[in-house]
């Protein structure tokens, strides 16, 4: 019996529609920035035309049956194009829970006089609208997944990119954290271009690594470990002064590795021990005598 | 029976990786160099194992050994040419050598092992140039 109730509530959309719509703009959690209300109330109408087709064919409330796929399709588009218009979890939920109070006022007006009724009804609704919210922010969740897990793909190929210095003396300059997934490809990399280009001495500059942990340390060492092995060595250079802090607070070792502050230096190194000198030639006396003005 | 071939070059020993290594083969390999040291007083041992692109932590091991004997010996001793995929694979097995000699080929291998071995058999003359003891 309460049943059939919620179906002649859900029908009398006008009423209904009117005040979900006033709840969700009073809510105060409505980012009224993000959404208009002319939209908002397209959605609503939209949502309550799919859950009234479902009802009328299955009016059980039960939101597993395959009547009610099409309410959580709707749900489901919802919760992607708000968690993509950034919308927050529970901003994006209130869409939902928010049919509870203008539905109970409803059920409330049916059921004068019937407080076993009413109560029976409010829960069955409760449940309901529950299980919708429910599967709304797991959407939501989903989807912010999806987006994460593409700017990490992303990322990955940006990131890792290893740049011939001089013959025998590659450069690889990292940005972002370093996870024991980076670094399997970084150091995929690396040796690739070790073994391609012949070089000697590899620069690891970790100048745009935020931070340097334990554990970002270890697979550093990691990397210099396999280098050496293949018989290359390794410079760890760009080590600014917070990490240089840091890493004397947390007690890293870096071993024998050969670090220096910046790059320059880390090249300077390198070119020292594959035997290169930089030399400043004279430089030739320029044709207007600008040059040997401040002289005479 | 299987053997890995040790070839004398002057100084030198060199000896070429060029089949799977299995745990036989090894100690195999580690008797005969030991004994071509002693009887050949090499000055040094070059391992080329650029063919080999399977290892455990026994042939990793292995390698290591191989060096710290050669060492004992009085022979110098570098690893040339080994792949990225064993290279990883060494480093994840928590085996990172420390004390071997690497190099990335041959020709570099074999530069190494002649200035390993310059300091203790050479000696510098005034000019510059480097005469045998």
């Amino acid at each position: 019996m309460a049943l059939s109730k919620i179906n002649e509530v859900i029908r009398q959309r006008q009423s209904l529609l009117t005040e979900w719509v006033k709840g969700q703009l009073d809510s105060g959690v409505l980012r009224s920035d993000l959404i208009s209300e002319v939209e908002l109330r397209r959605e609503s109408t939209a949502f309550l035309e799919v859950l009234s087709e479902a009802l009328d064919k299955d009016p059980s409330l039960s939101f597993r049956q395959p009547a009610y796929r099409p309410v959580l399709n709707f749900l489901e588009e919802l919760s992607r194009s708000r968690g993509k218009k950034g919308f927050s979890p529970s901003e994006t939920a209130i869409f939902v829970f928010s049919l509870k109070q203008p539905l109970f006022t409803a059920l409330k007006a049916l059921h004068i006089k019937d407080a076993e009724g009413l109560a029976n009804a409010v829960w069955e609704v409760t449940e309901f609208l529950d299980n919708l919210g429910l599967h709304t922010i797991d959407t939501y969740l989903v989807g912010r997944e999806e987006v994460i897990r593409g700017q990490q793909a992303d990322m990955l190929e940006l990131s890792t990119p290893v740049v011939q210095l001089w013959e025998g003396i590659v450069a690889l300059p990292l940005i972002g954290t370093l996870d024991s997934n980076r670094t399997s490809i970084v150091m995929e990399t690396l040796l690739q271009v070790i073994v391609q280009t012949r070089s000697e001495i590899a620069i690891i500059d970790i100048t745009g690594v935020p931070t340097v942990d334990t554990q970002v340390a270890q697979h550093l060492l990691k990397t210099v470990a396999a280098a050496r092995l293949m018989g290359a060595d390794c410079i760890i250079s760009g080590i600014r002064p917070q990490i240089a802090q840091t890493m004397v607070h947390l007690q890293i070792d870096l071993g024998n590795v050969i670090t220096k502050a910046t790059m320059a230096e880390a090249l300077k190194t390198a070119m020292n021990r594959s035997g290169l000198v930089v030399m400043r030639r004279a430089v030739p006396s320029s044709p207007t005598g600008l040059g040997t003005s401040a002289l005479s | 029976m299987d053997r890995i071939p040790i070839l004398t070059m002057g100084h030198f020993l060199l000896v070429t990786i060029q089949v799977d290594m299995h745990d036989q083969l090894a100690l195999t390999l580690q008797d005969d160099l030991t004994n071509k040291i002693t009887s050949t007083l090499a000055k040094g041992v070059l391992i080329d194992i650029s063919s080999l692109e399977i290892v455990d932590s026994f042939i990793g091991r292995m390698l290591g050994n191989i060096s710290s004997m050669a060492r004992v010996l009085g022979a110098g001793s570098v690893v040339v040419g080994m792949q990225p995929a064993v290279a990883i694979t060494l480093v994840e097995l928590g085996l990172s050598l420390t004390g071997v000699y690497t190099a990335l080929d041959v020709e570099k291998g074999m530069q190494l092992l002649r200035r390993q071995i310059d300091a203790d058999f050479y000696h510098l003359t005034t000019d510059g140039n480097f005469v045998e003891i």
